[in-house]
């Protein structure tokens, strides 16, 4: 017991201020690209030709966030005269078409939908499906419970049961061999329910894009609402959406 | 043994010297072999021109390879040699449709259809798109019931099945049926540029992101003859430190949550965060993504980064003693973990136990130890004095592990500073492989050993890229746990070994 206690004193309260306090991330973290528009198209063509996910539209001056795994290799070869990477986790958007970017990202508070935040405003149950993930995107959605960010403290819960949850953060880039069991996990909680989609993978088919064993992306099983790119997203990028999209405006 | 090629870990060699000898003898030299003390690291069919050949790579104190050619039938070294072979076998049945005879427990490994076109060995129908539609191994008799857990498990957790046959409490079989995480990974490599190459091994199993990519990274530059600088190597031996020590502890967590001693558990779900956070500090992502690349690494490890590493682990080396201390003093938790889940040292070396798995066995294979990769050669080895083969033995291996790789990174540190001469970061760019060349690479994952293995052909282009998981090798060594074990034991038994489903599913 004394043990017990002792360490008790030595961890002390861990947990974070944020949304209240912000968060400055490492500066070696790579969030919200910043993108110059007037970069040479010689250089975005490089860009995007040294881009594994394919996500540089060169004419257009654009990254799509829902393929890009935030590598940072583009930013190093054109030497951020495209695009860099700011320390900004708030990536979470409402349309598969807002990732697809010029450097902003519409907020996201004011494109949720008012039913939502009336409904699940206050308590917010989520089933998490991994389908196909690697399993980066499903521990840094663990990582949530942890005490320093202590996701319980807003009413956000991950639970067992699909009966129990509002709706499904569905992670990876759903296997042939899950989609079965997504589904019928999907089809298990009870309407109205939520779809997100976390982390490049189930957004865009991820790394693995082009693979026939997987369906890629989750939209075009089950209509998603909100959409947390990354590769995994930053447990702030999952907190910094959930609390925009069902809490904020 | 004579007629086996002794290689060396991560050294690309001439396909033609590898030796090509009839069935039989294959089948002799590797019964031989693994009876006398040695293991498969790797064991896999490739074809070429319409003829099929399977190619084995073995260890004991050191690296051996031999192939043959087969048919479309071969004899199974699994019913008449080693468990050892079980699952490759059952693997090259599934990727070739080669059908190895007398296997005792023929069954699909991932569920997909065979990259060669053959008819389907298992006889399954892959449009539907289940791989637990099997029928499973019954115990039968009238106090027998069956319990099947997963995919989809209470918890944010990777999917697979798990269909228990048991007594009242008791399990008497375990059957564990993966798959649901299958991506196509070794069918979809060979077609890939070389710039997608990285990021799809850093997601093979995002755990162990390191682990994987150094391997291929590893055998990338010796295809190509790229040169590494010391650097680079210090940092890669630091970020697979760093990501052995975030999920040991994250176990360790996780253990203690699993027998409700809630205390260990959050302490050390948070510590586990600081060390993805310092992973993130190297290179930008937590779990070490984008951080190795062929050539060395893609991020440079300053002195501001290095401070940063130093202070982290100054401030949370005690803190981690004393949470330790406080799981494995309390009477309730060493009530859970002793004489739970016993794997005896027989059977895991009779299965090829690898990794911490293989070591609470007794097992002392370390990867880092036999066949060294960047600079562990120069590094001190750990041992363990706990391996009953039990929960305990496991976590106490990780415990005993946590405390030396955070003593590696000190040293490390210290030789990274002593450095004198500048570093490059490097990007992916495109590389020339040597044609018609075979290497494969060995390294200590957190897990224990993961492998890779690549041929190329006569253009240079790769041929057939095999990945083995540490995993690959432990599954059955979680499903032995579980016999004669009380069915509430099985999620303290499989969070002691904490397995990878998408390093094994591809
Ligand atoms: S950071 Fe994104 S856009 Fe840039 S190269 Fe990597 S994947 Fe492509
Ligand atoms: S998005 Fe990235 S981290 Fe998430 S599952 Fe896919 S590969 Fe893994």
């Amino acid at each position: 017991m004394l043990k017990v206690i002792q360490n008790r004193i030595e961890q002390g309260c861990k947990t974070s201020n944020y949304p209240l306090e912000p968060i400055n991330l490492y500066h070696r973290y790579r969030g919200l690209p910043v993108i110059d528009s007037e970069c040479s198209l010689d250089i975005v063509q490089r860009c995007a030709d040294i881009c594994p996910q394919d996500a540089i539209q060169v004419e257009a001056k654009t990254i799509d966030l829902g393929k890009c795994t935030f590598c940072g290799q583009c930013e190093v070869e054109g030497e951020g005269a495209f695009a860099r990477f700011s320390e900004d986790f708030g990536l979470g958007a409402a349309n598969r078409g807002d990732l697809i970017t010029q450097g902003t990202l519409p907020d996201l508070a004011a494109h949720s939908k008012q039913e939502f935040k009336k409904l699940f405003g206050r308590s917010l149950q989520l089933r998490q499906v991994s389908a196909a993930g690697c399993n980066s995107c499903e521990a840094d959605t663990n990582v949530l419970n942890t005490p320093f960010f202590d996701l319980s403290r807003f009413g956000i819960d991950f639970v067992a049961s699909p009966r129990h949850a509002d709706g499904i953060h569905v992670t990876g880039p759903i296997s042939k061999n899950m989609r079965q069991a997504l589904l019928d996990t999907y089809d298990a909680v009870p309407s109205p329910k939520i779809v997100i989609a976390s982390g490049c993978c189930s957004i865009s088919g991820g790394p693995f894009y082009g693979s026939d064993e997987i369906i890629g992306d989750l939209n075009s099983l089950i209509p998603v609402d909100l959409y947390i790119p990354g590769c995994p997203p930053h447990p702030l990028t999952t907190l910094h959406a959930l609390l925009k999209f069902f809490k904020q405006g | 043994m004579d007629n086996m090629l002794k290689i060396t870990n991560g050294q690309a060699i001439a396909r033609a010297s590898i030796p090509l000898v009839p069935f039989e003898s294959f089948f002799t030299s590797l019964s031989t072999f693994v009876k006398n003390d040695g293991y498969i690291v790797q064991f896999f069919a490739f074809t070429e021109e319409d003829k099929n050949f399977i190619l084995a790579v073995v260890r004991n104190s050191d690296l051996y390879v031999i192939s043959t050619e087969v048919g479309s039938i071969f004899q199974s070294l699994t019913g008449q040699v080693s468990e050892k072979f079980h699952m490759f076998e059952r693997e090259v049945a599934e990727q070739y449709g080669l059908r190895p005879d007398g296997h005792p427990w023929l069954k699909m490994v991932r569920y997909h259809p065979n990259y060669t076109g053959y008819p389907d060995v298992f006889d399954n129908d892959y449009a539907e798109e289940i791989p637990g539609n099997y029928s499973y191994f019954q115990v039968k008799g009238e106090a027998i019931h069956e319990v099947g857990v997963g995919p989809v498990h209470a918890g944010i957790i990777e999917p697979g099945h798990f269909r228990f046959q048991c007594a009242g409490e008791e399990v008497l079989h375990l059957e564990i049926q993966l798959g649901y995480q299958h991506r196509g990974i070794e069918k979809m490599l060979p077609t890939m540029p070389m710039k997608r190459m990285p990021i799809i091994c850093e997601a093979i199993a995002g755990d162990t992101a390191i682990g994987h990519n150094l391997c291929l990274c590893q055998a990338i530059e010796s295809l190509a003859g790229m040169q590494i600088e010391p650097g680079a190597s210090i940092t890669r031996c630091i970020a697979l430190e760093l990501e052995r020590l975030a999920n040991h502890i994250g176990d360790l967590g996780a253990l203690s949550g699993d027998v409700a001693f809630n205390p260990p558990a959050s302490y050390f779900g948070r510590i586990r965060g600081e060390f993805l956070n310092l992973l993130q500090v190297l290179c930008g992502n937590r779990f070490g993504k984008g951080l190795v690349r062929p050539g060395g690494v893609a991020h440079i490890m300053g002195e501001e980064q290095r401070q940063l590493l130093r202070d982290k682990l100054a401030e949370i080396t005690p803190e981690i003693e004393h949470v330790c201390d406080l799981l494995f003093t309390a009477h309730t938790v060493l009530a859970r973990f002793e004489h739970t889940g016993t794997v005896s040292k027989e059977m895991a070396s009779d299965l090829g136990l690898v990794g911490y798995a293989g070591r609470a066995c007794g097992l002392a294979y370390d990867a880092r130890v036999a066949f060294p990769t960047e600079c562990y050669q120069d590094l001190p080895a750990n041992s363990n004095k706990v391996t009953d083969g039990d929960v305990n033995s496991r976590a106490w291996v990780r415990r005993e592990e946590i405390m030396h790789s955070l003593q590696l990174i000190t040293m490390l540190l210290a030789k990274h500073e002593a450095l004198m001469e500048e570093e490059k970061a490097v990007q992916t760019r495109p590389v020339n492989l040597a044609a018609d060349s075979f290497v494969v690479t060995v390294n200590e994952g957190w897990r224990g050993e993961v492998s890779h293995a690549i041929l190329t052909d006569r253009q240079g282009d790769v041929q057939r890229y095999k990945i083995k998981d540490p995993s690959f090798h432990n599954w059955t060594g979680l499903a032995m746990s579980l016999r004669n074990q009380g069915i509430s034991d099985f999620p303290l038994c499989n969070k002691s070994y904490n397995l990878s489903y998408c390093g094994f599913d591809l």
